[in-house]
């Protein structure tokens, strides 16, 4: 087929700029989260595990963990009630305008996040759009103070930004289940509800843990979000780990952090496989 | 056009049993596109109907209207007096028999066949026992536990089946479900799927583009060309008696003469015969088998001819002949396999196997929209 020389010249590229740019760093990381730093702020290089034992220690750091998680499952929660009607409507009842309405979801996605997380900014702020609107109609006298800078806010957000990626793998196997399947199990007797709950939903059930494991993951890992809209009660572990390597200079406690984020998502993501696989029988 | 004088068929778009289903006046199209026109047919109770056609001639849609898969743009479906067009699939007692058996892939096969029950909330333990029968029925009872994804072509055509019947449908609907299946299997199970039919007494309405399966297995054939009914009747009835010449020449070979009639006789080329047509162009079907070398056993009033033998096939146990008569017109004769055939051949066929048809309707609808044709 193509020449060895070939085979090399494009594989070669890819792998160097990952080892480079992603297996190195890592290692580097790696091996900081071992590492301490003296008072005089200077890296030691003496291995010790002080920093995993101190990420178990200190309650700030379970608690936003903990907070992050909470966090995280509300927005899977509420990405997965919007985004699998939506997918559901879109692949079975729209027939020609099916590509338009597709592209309607598709679209937010090349809008910058930034402009989407400060949408919202001016949208739930204590003189923002909500607060001005519910204030004009009388429903509230003062505007409310949860709106913004809280768990809330960041929820809200999240949920917005990562609904499109909980809908995409929805949509994708609810539109490769045949549609004979669904006549015949009409022809057998089974109405549309009994026939969404006994076939097109456990069909589905790959593409659902797949959206969720997105929604999930994505939104534990963010940190614009609660830095812009969290305020104090709605900061996440990334927002420690981005504070540990800056202001506080302490790289190997933010790298010891990074790694357990990182181990817990490889689990995730390895649990999630598993049970697509248990699911998708075919 | 002239008109020409039509064969006397008795109307067998009316089934003779009481009628299971009745289907009146059943119209359809797809935007502008019409794919049906005035259907009208009965399917008696356990009666086996065949829906022939070619593709494109709208049997599997009528099929489809049948099931609820699609609606009536005119027309209406009445199954034992009442209407049966305007309900969903799901409300009809009508199971259908799909051309890639659409199994649930995510349920076993005891729980694909269990499934209707199941829908129809049958106590627990009479769902097993039948799901148990149905499957000694169609022989899989082994492959109970199996995934369909497990299990072959054929097997997955008998668990449709089972799943279907289990429910014990008064109209059970095949659209080509032997299609898929190679030569062997399927000449098996057109076999196995007539004798089940006869055992469980359910009317079938089976939809297939092979005009020798719908031989094998119908009691009735209602043959479809362009989205009208050409002929119903049964597979001896329009095999002998064709009433148009699609029809003679969908179903089998034949050999279409088109001539003229005169004080009582019919002429094409140099033949004459008798024939009740009345004066006019005739048009008329010879089935090659009906056409016997001169002195083989026919009656006295046989037209005989001479013809010289242009080409032969063999078939096996009987050969296709090419014969091209004094004038050119050209015969094909099936005679008994023999070695060699050359020269001239003296050849003989009675008047009655020269059945008069109609030219279809759809072809006089063609000619009507392009006269400029000739």
């Amino acid at each position: 087929m193509f020449s060895r020389a070939y085979r090399t010249a494009i594989t070669v590229p890819p792998l160097l700029w990952v080892a480079v740019f992603l297996l190195v760093p890592y290692a580097l990381l790696f091996c900081y989260s071992f590492w301490s730093v003296s008072p005089s702020q200077v890296i030691v290089h003496s291995w010790t595990l002080d920093n995993y034992r101190q990420l178990f220690k200190v309650n700030v750091y379970l608690q936003t963990l903990f907070r992050s998680m909470w966090i995280a499952a509300r927005v899977t929660i509420f990405s997965l009630l919007l985004g699998y009607p939506l997918a559901y409507y879109l692949s079975f009842c729209t027939g020609k305008r099916k590509e338009l309405l597709y592209q309607l979801v598709i679209i937010p996605l090349w809008v910058s996040y930034l402009v989407r997380a400060y949408a919202w900014k001016t949208i739930l702020g204590s003189d923002g759009v909500l607060n001005t609107l519910l204030q004009y109609v009388h429903l509230t006298q003062h505007p409310l103070e949860f709106l913004l800078y809280s768990p809330f806010a960041v929820v809200l957000t999240l949920t917005h930004i990562y609904t499109p990626f909980a809908f995409l793998p929805i949509y994708s196997t609810l539109e490769h289940i045949p549609r004979n399947l669904v006549e015949a199990s009409h022809d057998l007797g089974a109405s549309p509800w009994q026939t969404f709950w006994r076939l097109i939903f456990p069909l589905s059930i790959p593409g659902v843990l797949a959206g969720a494991t997105f929604a999930f993951v994505l939104s534990l890992g963010d940190f614009l979000s609660p830095l812009l809209l969290g305020g104090p009660s709605g900061i996440m572990i990334s927002n420690i780990v981005v504070s540990l390597f800056g202001a506080a200079y302490n790289w190997p406690l933010g790298a010891a952090i990074s790694f357990c984020m990182l181990a817990l998502v490889l689990a995730l993501l390895f649990l999630s496989e598993s049970l697509e696989k248990k699911w998708s029988l075919r | 056009m002239p008109a020409v004088s039509q064969p006397a068929i008795p109307d067998a778009t009316q089934a003779s049993a009481p009628a299971l289903l009745t289907i009146r006046n059943v119209a359809k199209s797809f935007g502008k596109n019409p794919v049906l026109r005035d259907i009208s047919l009965q399917v008696a109770q356990a009666e086996f109907l065949t829906i022939l056609g070619e593709s494109g001639s709208g049997k599997t849609t009528l099929l489809r209207i049948i099931a609820g898969f699609e609606s009536v743009s005119s027309g209406e479906i009445l199954m034992g007096g009442e209407r049966l067009d305007n309900l969903p699939p799901y409300r009809r007692r009508v199971n259908t028999v799909f051309q890639h058996y659409a199994l649930f892939p995510h349920l076993t096969v005891a729980e694909n066949v269990g499934y209707g029950l199941k829908i129809a909330r049958l106590p627990g333990q009479e769902v097993a026992t039948r799901v148990e029968q149905a499957l000694e029925m169609v022989k899989m009872t082994p492959y109970a536990a199996s995934k369909p994804s497990k299990i072959s072509g054929g097997q997955q055509q008998r668990i449709a089946l089972a799943r279907a019947l289990v429910n014990r449908p008064r109209l059970l609907l095949l659209d080509e479900p032997l299609s898929a299946l190679d030569a062997n299997l399927r000449r098996q199970m057109q076999v196995e799927l007539k004798s089940m039919q006869r055992e469980v007494g359910i009317s079938f309405v089976f939809v297939t583009h092979d005009q020798e399966e719908a031989m094998v297995m119908s009691d009735r054939i209602a043959l479809l060309h362009m989205g009208e009914l050409e002929q119903v009747a049964s597979p001896r009835e329009i095999y002998s008696r064709p009433a148009t010449a699609y029809t003679a020449e969908f179903i089998g070979h034949t050999n279409l003469l088109s001539g003229e009639v005169k004080d009582g006789v019919a002429k094409c080329h140099s033949l004459f015969w008798r024939t009740g047509l009345r004066d006019g162009p005739g048009l008329f079907s010879l089935r090659p088998e009906n056409i016997r070398l001169a002195g083989t056993g026919g009656s006295g009033a046989a037209i005989r001819f001479r013809g010289k033998i242009l080409r032969q096939a063999f078939h096996g146990a009987t050969e296709l002949i090419q014969v091209e008569c004094a004038d050119g017109l050209v015969l094909s004769i099936r005679t008994a396999s023999r070695e060699n055939w050359n020269g001239d051949v003296d050849l003989e066929f009675s008047p009655a196997d020269a059945v008069p048809v109609r030219p279809s309707q759809a072809q006089q609808a063609q000619v009507r929209q392009t006269p400029e044709r000739t």
